[in-house]
């Protein structure tokens, strides 16, 4: 139930924001349109803890702010790389061990990797994933495991 | 106040620009597609913010800056799924990537 | 300022074009597209502006959304049949000789 007000909220704000016009026939229209996406979305049996992390969203703001840092840090040193040039750069793809227990965690932590300029995960199996990165010190950044322990902080949390 | 903003907001178009430009030339300089991704990555998270923020700062208007703060979020949230797709996809087909001699430790066949 | 980052995002645009059209594998080229249209994304947000009818934001939302959900596609019909074999194929050759 708090699942189906959550969706029912999120998609009223998006209505609200998108449309910018407040006449009773507009507003009709998406009440109804909602209702329908709620029902439709009931019976493909998607609501669940899964699709709608509610335990995780005051707590992620956090880390959003942690991984803008790490991605202005990210940027300026592949800029740097860029105009460098080719000798400067030594691309290397490694296997890394993760820590992370569910399925919300591995996949919170391999897109924070591909988001960060200068890594992107290649591929995610059980707990390891495949890195391919622009550097050497990308990986170690990556093994000395800053950003592995703020994602399983952040997983344990919710 | 109105010229503070102006500059800010000038200031943030420049850099996105700049930074923009940095992603077009590592996309024709960078030796494979595997490095080119990162490359096109800057394009997507920096540049892209700071041009949106720039764009924010022109226009007091609360519903644009809404708009725009949804679109900043959707790049945000799109890109990495689309890069990751794509390494995905290319390492499937095996496109091996282009690897340094020395930092190759774990056997991967470097081409 | 608005007139200067739209023509370094025109810019940008040629460049990737470039790669695309020079690409030596298809995933290059995949990605040149993809960047293509994240660029076009933020031309027309700030052609909104510079023509002072920002409405368009509407339309570069939309474009987002098509963007990814083409680049997705492409991929899977890439990954589940056709071009993979002559892609192969030609990257070893071009590697061997």
């Amino acid at each position: 139930m708090r699942h189906t007000i959550s969706l029912s909220l999120a998609l009223a704000a998006f209505w609200l924001l998108n449309s910018g016009y407040y006449t009773p026939l507009i507003l009709g229209l998406g009440l109804v349109s909602i209702i329908i996406v709620v029902y439709i979305v009931h019976r493909m049996d998607v609501v669940d803890h899964e699709s709608q992390p509610l335990g995780l969203s005051g707590k992620i703001l956090f880390y959003y702010v942690w991984l803008g840092k790490e991605i202005i840090l990210a940027n300026i040193d592949v800029v740097k790389k860029i105009w460098l040039g080719k000798d400067a750069i030594s691309p290397v793809l490694t296997t890394i061990n993760i820590s992370q227990k569910t399925d919300m965690g591995k996949v919170i932590y391999a897109n924070s990797i591909t988001l960060t300029p200068g890594t992107v995960t290649v591929n995610l199996v059980a707990d390891q994933i495949i890195v391919h990165a622009l550097m050497g010190e990308n990986i170690q950044l990556l093994e000395a495991g800053e950003m592995d322990r703020r994602v399983s902080r952040l997983e344990n949390s919710c | 106040m109105d010229i503070a903003l102006n500059i800010s907001s000038a200031l943030c178009l420049f850099l996105g620009s700049f930074l923009c430009l940095s992603g077009g030339v590592g996309i024709i300089r960078f030796p494979d597609f595997y490095t080119r991704m990162h490359a096109a990555g800057v394009t997507d998270t920096l540049a892209a913010s700071m041009i949106l923020i720039g764009l924010m700062l022109q226009n007091p208007d609360a519903i644009v800056i809404l708009k725009l703060v949804m679109i900043l979020l959707m790049t945000l949230f799109i890109s990495p799924t689309t890069s990751h797709a794509m390494a995905k996809a290319a390492m499937n087909s095996g496109l091996q990537p282009l690897l340094d001699k020395k930092e190759n430790k774990d056997g991967v066949e470097s081409s | 300022m608005l007139i200067a980052a739209t023509i370094a995002i025109l810019v940008v645009m040629a460049l990737t074009i470039i790669r695309g059209c020079m690409g030596p594998t298809l995933y290059d080229r995949i990605l040149a597209v993809n960047m293509f249209g994240t660029k076009t994304v933020l031309l027309i947000s700030l052609l909104g502006f510079v023509m002072g009818r920002p409405e368009f934001l509407d339309i570069a939302i939309v474009y987002a959304l098509i963007n990814f959900i083409s680049v997705i596609g492409v991929l899977r019909f890439s990954d589940s049949f056709g071009f993979k074999q002559p892609h192969q194929k030609k990257v070893s050759g071009g590697k061997d000789s």
